[in-house]
């Protein structure tokens, strides 16, 4: 019997080593990206270790920020992402149940499309300018968290939008075949059946929009966030709608940049508390997804 | 000796013509079904029968760029004028070719349309969904589940829980749009038994590939060809040798598909 | 309480919010636009130089015998700060792009993809704080420069930040190109690298176009990073190693000290507008862009 070889001929190793050059290289640019994550997220813990510690997370700042903990400013956050969310969400909501339910295909669908995605593209500052011309200035309400909180749910709004179109386009037509062919209304389908179907996705959005307002600086700087404001009382109730507020995003950049002679640590502790929280609700968001997608009822 | 009598009319379609965008699909159709008959529909692929069905229950509306011309009425009130939509589509009920379980549970899906109608009460509600389930043959066999996911039954249960699904709202007329293309030959066979049956309550209107089940169940039949009518005449005439036209000849026996 | 009578009966005012809420992005679009433009136009229209603000490199706002607004030196450190991070960020956000359509095992892409994520949701300020910190002290050391807040910290900051933008768009693009281009190339013999360079780059080359045209969005819009990596040193920058100021950082940077209504805040809404209108036309040149592989 005559056996056929296949070995390796200077073509066949060739083929072979440039394969794997390739892969090396788009490997390497690859970890170009991780590798630096990584490595600053562990020089910034190792820097913050003296400081990093629950009373750290209770306590207000005090002597001038020198010192102290960062209840005040982790507070004022939670706030503005609270306020922020429970308009933002809604509105998100139903943006995109419009965009994908109703609109119909034409030029006007796309710019409102356009518009999304430039909503998205809106430099924080510029959000910031409009949120101070617009809230703060005109609508008369001040620099407030109301008006800070408005800015941030103007700018996180596409956030929602994309997410929730994504979940509801997600839903099989058929479905809403389905229920339309029993006399159920458009409106009716998409509350008894699209949107209980989408909630997994619209939630993933919501957590997003949860850890873009919680980083955010620029947009709050000049509608409602300050250096420094004493809270009311020391429990949960420490702020009113129409007080400023201390913001951990302001807080970070504030005595990074505006105060001298912090303690080493005090910065970079401020850094891994609210790198922390972003990347902790993230997290969240991103197990969510995989635990729901396991549960799939279709 | 019976007295034959005059065969009352249920749905008159009269020159209908419906395109999409430039392309016509039907063409100048005009067909009466009678009451409690089950009427069929025979013809090749793309023939329009789906795009028919749709007219009946104006599902055509939602298709973007559908223009419908000429007369569609059920008894004698005309389709297209007609203002509350969602009652119309309660009082027809359509089978599609594949079979649609809802994301919820069987109790659910049979329930639906009832709920969207407005009604509350479980006690009817659960009377509703005992008699669908009859009526559609799946009683038996998911009445100890019926709280469980309607997208997990086999392909053939799930289309007799779209046909229970359709029945929940007592509709005067029933449509099945190639109701056996998806589904096995035992279930196919018990759903056209549940049609015998439910003839006496309702008029049918049968849409199929399969020119023997047209011919073993449809009291009259339709052969449509490339949107147009071409023949419409009681079942053991088309299937004769000596139907009215040519072309239904060749295409019972065969000769094209 | 029949709840479904109730319902049908407010139908048509559900869905008239639903409605508003559709468009409510169109109308936040035009706001932004309106609230900026109409607090900077006193002085755009009454006062601003025009000529000077786009040709000068003199910002002297809050001189007091002095006074000038040029905007030059700033638009040159946008410039510059988002050149530079295109120059890094493209090849290396591409090649992670191909590395993960092309090479990679769904398990690896899964856990890139998740670690992408992560890096686009660190917020703006850590960035900045990063570039202040351990980017000073890399640039101090290895350049031994005497200052390290220089275009060179913030364009690689800038970099960092816009990598995940480019390569998940990037990877969008890769994955729409059908199989059949990658069967084709590798049935006529072609390598790897061959198969890439000549078939899947050119033709996903629309979408990956659209992909650094948002990253250049994303990088010529940031504001807290560049603020706080660079330096403020408002002119125009002719080494890596010099300072520079972006037209974001000068907002955030002067907005508080600027008295409400005078020039010099005025002249800081402008400045947002200019912003607006540069992202403005880069976001819509990216959709045409998309637009344009749908057309085909």
């Amino acid at each position: 019997m005559n056996q056929v070889d296949f070995g390796e001929t200077p073509f066949v190793r060739e083929k072979m080593r440039s394969e794997l050059l390739a892969k090396g290289v788009f490997m390497l640019m690859a970890l170009t990206m991780v590798l630096p994550l990584l490595t600053i997220v562990g020089y910034l813990i190792v820097k913050a270790w003296p400081i990093l510690s629950l009373d750290f997370l209770l306590q207000n700042p005090t002597s001038r920020m020198r010192e102290g903990g960062i209840w005040a400013p982790l507070l004022g956050t939670i706030y503005l992402v609270c306020i922020s969310l429970l308009v933002a969400a809604p509105v998100g909501v139903l943006a995109a149940v419009y965009l994908n339910e109703y609109a119909k295909d034409n030029w006007f669908t796309r710019i409102v499309n356009l518009a999304v995605v430039n909503l998205a593209g809106v430099p924080s500052i510029v959000h910031a300018l409009f949120g101070l011309g617009a809230f703060v200035l005109f609508a008369g309400i001040g620099r407030s968290i109301l008006a800070a909180s408005l800015t941030l749910a103007i700018m996180t709004l596409p956030v929602i939008i994309a997410s929730t179109k994504e979940a509801l386009a997600s839903v099989p037509m058929a479905f809403r075949e389905a229920c339309w062919n029993v006399g159920a209304s458009r409106w009716q389908t998409i509350r008894a059946v699209v949107l209980p179907n989408s909630i997994s996705g619209i939630l993933t959005g919501l957590i997003l929009q949860v850890s873009r307002a919680a980083g955010e600086t620029a947009p709050i700087m000049f509608t409602g966030a300050v250096f420094f404001k004493a809270l009311r009382d020391g429990g949960i109730l420490g702020y009113s709608l129409f007080d400023q507020c201390m913001a951990l995003s302001m807080h970070l950049f504030t005595i990074s940049t505006q105060v001298p002679d912090v303690p080493e640590a005090l910065p970079y502790a401020t850094a891994v508390v609210l790198l922390g929280l972003v990347l902790a609700v993230n997290g969240i968001s991103i197990a969510f997804r995989v635990f729901l997608r396991a549960r799939k009822k279709w | 000796m019976r007295m034959a009598r005059e065969p009352v009319k249920k749905i008159e379609i009269s020159h209908l013509t419906v395109s999409y965008g430039s392309r016509p699909v039907l063409r100048d159709l005009s067909l009466d079904v009678n009451r409690g008959e089950i009427f069929g529909i025979i013809g090749p692929a793309q023939s329009g029968k789906t795009t028919l069905l749709k007219t009946l229950n104006r599902t055509i509306d939602l298709i973007p760029g559908a223009a419908v011309r000429g007369s569609v009425r059920i008894d004698g009130a005309e389709v297209s004028t007609m203002k509350n939509v969602n009652a119309l589509r309660r009082r027809i009920g359509m089978v599609f070719p594949l079979p649609v379980g809802l994301p919820m549970s069987i109790y659910n899906n049979v329930a639906f349309a009832p709920r969207m109608s407005g009604i509350q009460q479980r006690a009817r509600l659960d009377e509703i969904v005992e008699r669908s389930l009859r009526q559609a043959a799946l009683w038996d066999e998911v009445k100890d589940r019926i709280y469980s996911l309607g997208t997990r039954l086999s392909g053939g249960q799930q289309q007799r829980l779209t046909i229970a699904r359709a029945l929940s709202h007592e509709p005067e007329i029933l449509c099945l749009d190639e109701f056996s293309i998806a589904i096995d030959p035992i279930t196919t066979m018990r759903i056209e038994d549940v049609l015998r049956e439910l003839k006496s309550r309702m008029t049918i209107v049968l849409v199929t590939n399969l020119v023997q089940q047209a011919r073993r169940l449809a009291d009259r039949t339709a052969f449509i060809l490339n949107g147009n009518l071409v023949e419409a005449d009681r079942t053991d005439v088309i299937f004769s040798d000596n139907p009215g036209r040519r072309e239904t000849y060749d295409f019972v026996h065969g000769l094209f598909g | 309480m029949n709840w479904r009578r109730l319902e049908s009966k407010l139908e048509p005012i559900t869905e008239s919010v639903i409605r508003v809420c559709g468009i409510s992005a169109i109308i936040f679009v035009f706001g932004i636009f309106f609230f900026v433009f109409r607090e900077g136009a006193g002085f755009l229209f009454d006062g601003l130089n025009l000529w000077e603000f786009f040709t000068s490199t003199e910002w002297y706002p809050t001189s007091v015998s002095h006074k000038r607004y040029g905007a030059l030196a700033l638009i040159a450190g946008t410039a510059s700060v988002t050149i530079l991070a295109m120059v890094i960020a493209v090849p290396f956000g591409l090649g992670a792009a191909v590395f993960i359509s092309e090479f990679c095992s769904p398990r690896l892409r899964e856990t890139l993809k998740i670690v992408i994520e992560l890096l686009a949701a660190i917020p703006s300020v850590v960035w900045g704080f990063i570039g202040l910190t351990v980017m000073n002290q890399l640039i101090i050391h290895v350049f031994h420069a005497p200052v390290g807040l220089t275009v060179l910290n913030a364009g690689i900051i800038l970099a960092l930040m816009s990598e995940p933008i480019i390569v998940s768009i990037g990877e969008d693009a890769l994955k729409a190109v059908p199989d059949s281009y990658r069967e084709a190339a590798l049935a006529l013999g072609a390598t790897r690298w061959q198969l890439i360079y000549r078939a899947l780059l050119p033709a996903a080359k629309n979408g990956l176009l659209a992909a650094v045209l948002l990253g250049i969005g994303r990088a010529i819009g940031e504001t807290m990073a560049v603020l706080m990596a660079t330096g403020h040193a408002v002119k125009i920058p002719t080494s890596l190693l010099d300072s520079a100021r972006t037209l974001t950082a000068t907002i955030a940077a002067e907005l508080g000290e600027a008295p409400v209504r005078s020039d010099h805040y005025q002249v800081l809404f402008i400045i947002g507008v200019l912003l607006f209108a540069i992202t403005f036309v880069v976001n819509l040149c990216a959709d045409l862009v998309i637009k344009g592989i749908r057309n085909r």
